[in-house]
């Protein structure tokens, strides 16, 4: 693994709950380079949370804490919220889950787009409607005059998507983390979805944190793969050794998932183990 | 993209109907109206020819005015009446009513639009600026402000204002609409002085009428200020909690930018409807304060006719006020129906 | 049947009616402790509790008579004899306050005993029943609603001539409205409802759904609703009275009062402050207790 772009050791956030605090990610190491990692895990297993931890948008109340959380030599921990406006979008970006809520509905999704570009550059109008019109056609929409003037609710799930995705790569980012890109998607449309994701990091070199619940889907995309549980990292693991996970979560996850080549009578359902919570 | 066509067709139905649930609501409201004015234990005949009046006289006006004929020809009578813009005559001035609202209704709608100016101008900053302190000190403060203010009653208010500002600060002027040395030496053109005064160029009428219209104007703002403010902020809230308000952070936007380009705009619609309807209730609260204030308006029309048991000018105010608040309940919705790009589809 | 079966049916029943009256208290348990977890809304419950123990106690805690004049005393300032000054009849405004109380309670109670029952029941009656009766209901309460609530009493006020009785039954009819929609909305999602639904296949009687089991349903939003229009209603009904149009005199309503004190506010400036500063007490009484309740029995509001 080349280029270190992110490194995160011992990585801790809680959300105060009433009296007692809800411990959402405990003791998180990993690290990022040019390379497509994935973290895999249930809700509730805190792959979120890393994400948001990672661009600092958690609510007021999350108490963040790491021994290192370190973008590029910068502190991320220790940033001023100046400094981390000059990161997001610009350096680390984000895309969310269902474009159905994460559009502005009252704005057209070109200016959207636009908008992520002036954000980080001091460019007239023009310049940015024609950068957001050729990140348009970047991620494979059809007339983009035409898409330009759109509203999210007039768009469908895979187009509202792909123009997330333009709005968070305009600004050449050199880390995308994607939280559950297609998971709002039909599975029709994923293939395209992530067909363009994929061209667009491979091509920029940039570094991809893909965050899934689908396991299936991550070891054919990811070089990578992180599995989460409950806050903990469980098993790291190379994706094309994925067969290979040793972990007994990792196993059951593995094993629960149909084949078409190997035929079963029954799929063996995932048995916790509680030591797994400790 | 969907045929232009059905859409059309689709938007047309929509409006039809809506106007059929209008146009029955004004006929409810025209029936009860003149249930009011008809059932009640005043005598109408009593009140036009007096108490020593003979019987033949009596017998004349009950005539006249209609009273022997049934019920719904009364009423058919008294709705072709409205048509031709006919709501009787008033028993103060024995001008017609219709023109006698229309003398006062001006000065009205001069205050409140003050009124609505201010609690725009206050109440939507604070609402959003306690919405951003969710929880917090500035949160709590803006929240208890706007509770004291919708929880005060408003004519005490602006005896209290005038107590305070007029008779011991002498800050602003006193009752009427300007100082009594200024009254009829300025011709009325659009009947809203403070226009008038500027067209005019007559600076110190305008500065009079200014100072008497601050303190009527804010305390009569300060229900739909309180109001305003606590319906900007919920509004805010809601949206502030939205995903897509976190993808303009994650841009890297600038908070200001993310509170007003994005979730601000998502409320315009929202608070232009409300705003449409608040102006409604600042007309009812204008009856009190135009007593308070001695503001010759359209509320102490009603009120003095009220006190004269004049009820055809009575009814006649109240039908008024009616038809304007049915008329910006329409507005409210069409705002909706024009602003809101998720109805256009 | 034999007997039995007969006594277990019994023994059932008395189990479950127990388990569903231990869960009812619960609940209410519950509610009742998450409403006095803030401290605003028990303040406003305590204005509203120290209301009614003025109200019922006025007799013992009055120190004069609130009727009797006593021109000698003519506006006099605060003081220890009148902790509240007198006014231009010389009476006592500390004691007609007192009094005052009563008539504000009168007015929300006979106010709330007439506009709750009926917007209730022609809210669910409404709702539940749809078709023509809901459509006419509807374009009824529309009318109600498309007045300003102080003009349309005013007008009723003005037709029925004034009077107490008169301006809270002009207020009534120009409260239940509101209600009428909340219940009605509430009916009409409930109508849906699985054991809606069984209890109708098991046979009951339109009637018995409506009172057995969707209006208790709707009790708690339409509670809530009256407490957070109540201070509405008091201002309104100050209003009223400061137009005259309300009590009679001499009663100390108290918004008569500020209107008769207006003529000498400029050097007896308690005659005007003492009643206002009562009805705003009221009000948001109710306003903090409301919006409290609201919160405590509806979270996701917030």
């Amino acid at each position: 693994m080349n280029d270190i772009k992110l490194r995160v050791e011992s990585l801790n956030v809680s959300f105060p709950n009433g009296k007692e605090m809800t411990r959402a990610v405990r003791g998180v190491s990993f690290a990022l380079g040019k390379e497509k990692l994935a973290i895999v895990g249930e809700s509730g297993s805190g792959k979120s949370t890393i994400g948001r931890s990672l661009l600092r948008l958690l609510p007021r109340k999350a108490i963040v804490s790491a021994d290192r959380l370190e973008f590029d030599g910068s502190d991320i921990l220790k940033a001023s919220e100046l400094e981390m406006r000059s990161i997001r979008g610009k350096r680390i970006s984000m895309i969310l889950q269902d474009p159905k809520f994460s559009l502005n509905p009252v704005m057209r999704i070109g200016d959207q787009i636009a908008e992520a570009y002036r954000a980080h550059a001091r460019v007239g109008r023009k310049i940015a409607e024609e950068k957001a019109l050729d990140m348009l056609e970047k991620v494979q929409i059809r007339e983009p005059g035409k898409a330009y003037r759109l509203f999210p609710h007039e768009v469908s799930g895979g187009m509202g998507q792909r123009a997330m995705i333009a709005m968070m790569m305009i600004a050449e980012p050199e880390i995308i983390i994607a939280d559950e890109p297609t998971s709002a998607l039909d599975v029709s449309v994923r293939e395209q979805v992530l067909e363009v994701l994929r061209e667009l990091v491979d091509r920029s070199g940039m570094g991809l944190i893909f965050i899934s619940h689908d396991l299936n889907l991550v070891r054919h995309f990811c070089d990578r793969v992180i599995v989460m549980y409950s806050g903990k990292i469980l098993e790291e693991i190379e994706a094309k050794r994925l067969d290979e996970a040793k972990h007994p979560y990792t196993r059951g996850l593995l094993d629960s998932l149909p084949s078409l080549t190997h035929r079963r009578s029954s799929l063996p359902t995932l048995v916790r183990d509680p030591a797994w919570l400790a | 993209m969907k045929s232009k066509s059905i859409s059309l067709t689709a938007l047309m139905i929509r409006m039809a109907r809506r106007l059929g649930v209008i146009a029955l609501t004004i006929f409810g409201l025209l029936l009860l109206t003149f249930l009011i004015g008809r059932v009640m234990p005043i005598d109408p005949v009593l009140s036009v020819v007096g108490p020593d009046a003979d019987r033949s006289t009596y017998d004349q006006v009950y005539k006249q005015m209609g009273l022997d004929r049934p019920l719904y020809v009364q009423f058919g009578i008294y709705v072709n009446d409205l048509l031709h813009g006919n709501l009787g005559k008033a028993l103060l001035t024995g001008h017609p009513i219709t023109e006698d609202i229309k003398r006062v209704f001006p000065a009205t709608m001069e205050l409140a639009t003050v009124a609505i100016l201010l609690g725009i101008l206050v109440g939507v900053p604070l609402g959003v600026f306690a919405a951003t302190r969710h929880g917090r000190l500035g949160d709590h403060v803006v929240r208890v402000l706007s509770l004291f203010g919708y929880s005060t009653p408003i004519f005490w208010f602006g005896l209290m204002g005038l107590l305070i500002f007029y008779a011991k600060l002498g800050w602003v002027g006193g009752a009427g609409r300007m100082d009594i040395a200024f009254d009829g030496l300025m011709k009325s053109k659009t009947g809203f002085v403070l226009i008038d005064a500027i067209a005019a160029g007559e600076w110190e009428i305008f500065f009079s009428a200014l100072r008497h219209i601050v303190l009527p104007a804010c305390i009569l703002g300060l229900h739909s200020t309180a109001y305003i403010s606590r319906m900007t902020r919920s509004f805010m809230l809601a949206q502030l909690s939205q995903e897509y308000i976190l993808t303009a952070r994650v841009k890297g936007l600038s908070e200001r930018r993310v509170i007003w380009g994005h979730a601000f705009k998502n409320i315009l619609v929202q608070l232009l409807t409300i705003i449409a309807l608040i102006y409604g209730n600042l007309l009812e609260g204008a009856v009190l304060i135009e007593t308070v204030f001695a503001w010759p308006g359209f509320g102490s029309y009603l009120t003095g006719g009220l006190l004269l048991g004049d009820m055809n000018a009575v009814m006649g105010c109240v039908l008024v006020i009616g038809l304007i608040f049915v008329a910006l309940n329409l507005l409210a919705d069409a705002l909706y129906q024009v602003f809101d790009p998720r109805t256009k589809s | 049947m034999t007997n039995e079966i007969r006594d277990a049916l019994a023994e059932g029943k008395k189990a479950a009616s127990k388990g569903r009256s231990e869960a009812r208290k619960a609940e209410w348990g519950k509610t009742a402790a998450s409403i006095l977890k803030n401290p605003l809304t028990v303040a406003g419950l305590a204005v509203i509790g120290f209301l009614l123990v003025v109200a019922a106690f006025a007799p013992l805690l009055a120190t004069h008579n609130p009727n009797i004049q006593n021109l000698s005393e003519a506006l006099r300032a605060p003081s220890k004899a009148h902790f509240f000054g007198t006014d231009e009849f010389g009476r006592d405004v500390y004691s007609r306050i007192v009094y005052g109380s009563r008539i504000t309670l009168y007015i929300i109670c006979l106010v709330t005993v007439i506009v709750g029952p009926i917007g209730l029941i022609v809210g669910t009656v409404s709702g539940y029943l749809g078709g023509i009766v809901d459509t006419i209901m509807m374009r009824i309460t529309d009318i109600f609603i498309s007045f300003p609530s102080l003009v349309l009493a005013l007008a009723f006020v003005a037709a029925l001539g004034p009077g107490l009785e008169h301006a809270v039954l002009a207020i009534a009819l120009t409260s239940w409205p509101s209600i009428a929609r909340l219940a009605r909305a509430e009916t009409l999602s409930l109508r849906k409802a699985d054991y809606i639904v069984a209890v109708e296949l098991q046979g009951a009687s339109k009637a018995r759904v409506i009172f057995r089991h969707i209006m208790p349903m709707c009790m708690s939003s339409v509670i809530v609703r009256l407490t957070m229009n109540m201070a509405g209603i008091i201002l309104t009904a100050a209003g009223l009275g400061f137009l005259g149009l309300g009590a009679l005199p001499p009663a100390p309503e108290w918004g008569a009062m500020i209107s008769s004190g207006r003529r000498y506010m400029l050097e007896s400036w308690w005659l005007v402050a003492v009643p206002g500063v009562a009805i705003l007490l009221v009000s948001l009484a109710f306003n903090l207790f409301g919006d409290g309740l609201r919160d405590a029995l509806d979270p996701r509001l917030e």
